[in-house]
């Protein structure tokens, strides 16, 4: 579903501030995989994640997406395969807009925008209906607008945005980083309950050892803007943090595997 | 009470103005509201509009048509602030510049087009008398159908509607959202660029109306009639959020509240000329209007949600 071969990234390249953020990163992931992205600041998460979304494109390699070359395809021709959900939840969702709004926006992704009705009667039930598996209440505030929301609350619908239409990738950038613990499990409990529902091909950032272990049937281990772990299958299910740890350390020869992605 | 009288005799042709200046601050709304950029095209594309709508009824043409030929103008100067923000990556507010500048030069040249003897001119004068005009200033206390103001009402309710219409759909929906958050849009699958391209030609088409009417309403069109128009604008669309946002909740009525905003603009500076004010001093009065309503919102935010950190909507828009 998504083929990344030996991308490469350098930012502010020939200057003092030059920073290679990607280091030859090449991987496959089938359909329905659901894979858990896990590393330090700085070793390139965001980037692959980034680039695999077309917020900009890589110095080399190629990333095909469903068995199209998207790699220098423009970020807004690109969603149309790819649903995503930001760490912060302010950049998912239009604030000034209602979250009824905010759908048809979402439903209407791939498509061309034309002079017909931004929203129809005929949605509104079905948002209705869709907002109950968020089991927020939102389903009962369809005109509310979006800047009234809690983020746990955005990020939510910014997951239901990035699943109304079936994406062929699903990107979730640490996307429950900036929530409280309580809501942050809330919001990976839907998320978990709309992959397995769509069996959507998902790319799940996370600095937390514990909710890249415990979530997905893969986990990729980033460092220093290369992939240096790579588990799956029954190996991945057994996992354990510590496991993980001493994987790390083995791969690397760091003992980097620090506090920060610990306590993350 | 001597001075009274004469404000009430001119309260008519204020709300001329203020209808007229009205259509030019919803121009300004799509872009300062809606897209959340301070388009300064807006002073070069009212004189092109009057200029386009004055040449082209001085040689004969329908005024519906000349009308017409001025919005199209106007769209055409809105493309290119347009292009230069988004294909050339010139920031806003200077492509907006730029274009206003480029339009000085090509505005005399248009009000010369038809005349053997010229080939720049400042000013173009229209007879209501010898020309065939849809409205003019004279008639603003008649009776009657030649009072313009009816007229101006009617343009006024179809571009709030056409408008109204034209941000429900799948294309205003996308524009909204691409001035709301862009990041979003893109996400979405919202051509951004497109969508500014877009909003600058359709705000700069009605500015270009509002010129087109101006110039037939006053009888002339001057190539120095748009300077200041975007404050005009924007003093417009402030005065009537300030007054009416927690009213007017509906998207139409949003637009209206901009022209209620440039009726009461026009008002109040009639009765400041009234009180002696000269009119060349408007320019600093407006200037110091729109400031303190921009600084309002800023201040609140500093002052009084004890954040320290105005909210978006504040001074961080000019």
């Amino acid at each position: 579903m998504l083929e990344i071969k030996d991308i490469r990234k350098t930012f502010n390249a020939g200057t003092v501030n030059e920073k290679i953020a990607l280091r030859g990163v090449s991987f496959h992931l089938n359909e329905g995989d659901f894979v858990t992205v896990i590393g330090g600041n700085g070793a390139g998460k965001s980037t692959l994640l980034n680039t695999v979304a077309g917020t900009y494109f890589p110095d080399e390699g190629s990333i095909v997406i469903g068995g199209v070359d998207v790699t220098r395809l423009p970020e807004h021709k690109r969603a149309k395969y790819i649903g995503r959900v930001f760490q912060d939840p302010m950049t998912g969702t239009a604030a000034t807009m209602q979250i009824e709004e905010n759908l048809a926006l979402a439903k209407r992704r791939g498509n061309r925008r034309t002079l017909r009705r931004g929203i129809t009667r005929a949605e509104r039930e079905d948002y209705r209906e869709l907002l109950k598996i968020l089991d927020l209440g939102l389903e009962d505030r369809l005109t509310t607008k979006v800047g009234l929301l809690s983020g746990g609350q955005r990020q939510a619908l910014t997951l239901l945005m990035a699943s109304l239409v079936k994406p062929k990738l699903l990107l979730l950038d640490e996307h429950t980083a900036a929530l409280d613990p309580k809501t942050a499990a809330k919001v990976l409990e839907a998320t978990e309950k709309i992959v397995q529902r769509d069996h959507l091909t998902t790319l799940m950032i996370t600095h937390n050892m514990r909710d890249a272990i415990d979530h997905g049937n893969r986990l990729i281990m980033m460092y220093d803007g290369q992939i240096a772990l790579d588990i799956s299958g029954e190996e991945k299910k057994k996992l354990t943090v510590e496991d993980l740890l001493a994987k790390f350390g083995q791969a690397t020869g760091s003992d980097e595997a620090d506090d920060k992605l610990l306590l993350g | 009470m001597d001075f009274l009288l004469p404000f009430f005799n001119s309260l008519p042709n204020a709300v001329g103005q203020g209808l007229i200046w009205g259509i030019m601050a919803i121009g300004v709304y799509i872009t300062y509201r809606i897209l959340d950029i301070a388009d300064l095209t807006v002073d070069g594309s009212l004189t092109t509009g009057g200029a386009v709508c004055a040449v082209c009824i001085t040689m004969g043409w329908n005024p519906w048509a000349a009308l017409l030929m001025a919005i199209i103008a106007g769209m055409l100067a809105g493309l290119v602030t347009g292009l230069l923000h988004t294909a050339c990556g010139i920031p806003a507010i200077l492509a907006g510049i730029l274009t206003q500048l480029a339009l000085y030069s090509i505005n005399l040249r248009i009000m010369a087009i038809g005349d053997p003897n010229a080939t720049t001119k400042a000013t173009l004068a229209l007879s209501v008398d010898n020309d065939n005009l849809l409205l003019s200033s004279r008639f603003v206390r008649n009776v009657d159908l030649s009072n313009p103001l009816i007229l101006l009402v009617i343009v006024s309710a179809v571009v709030i509607a056409l408008l109204y219409w034209f941000f429900g759909t799948e294309l205003g929906s996308a524009l909204r959202a691409t001035g709301a958050n862009q990041a979003m849009a893109r996400a979405q699958g919202i051509n951004t660029n497109f969508g500014k391209v877009l909003g600058l030609v359709v705000s700069n088409g009605l500015v270009a109306l509002a010129g087109a009417l101006l110039a037939q309403y006053q009888g002339s069109s001057t190539n120095d009639m748009g300077r200041g128009a975007i404050v005009i604008g924007l003093a417009a669309v402030i005065i009537g959020e300030v007054l009416l946002d927690k009213v007017f909740r509906n998207f139409a009525l949003k637009l209206l509240a901009a022209i209620i905003g440039a009726i009461i603009y026009y008002i109040v500076i009639t009765l400041v000329l009234r009180l002696g004010l000269e009119s060349t001093d408007l320019k600093l009065l407006t200037a110091l209007v729109v400031a303190i309503f921009l600084a309002i919102p800023f201040w609140k935010g500093k002052y009084f949600s004890g954040l320290g950190h105005a909210k978006k909507g504040g001074a961080s828009h000019a």
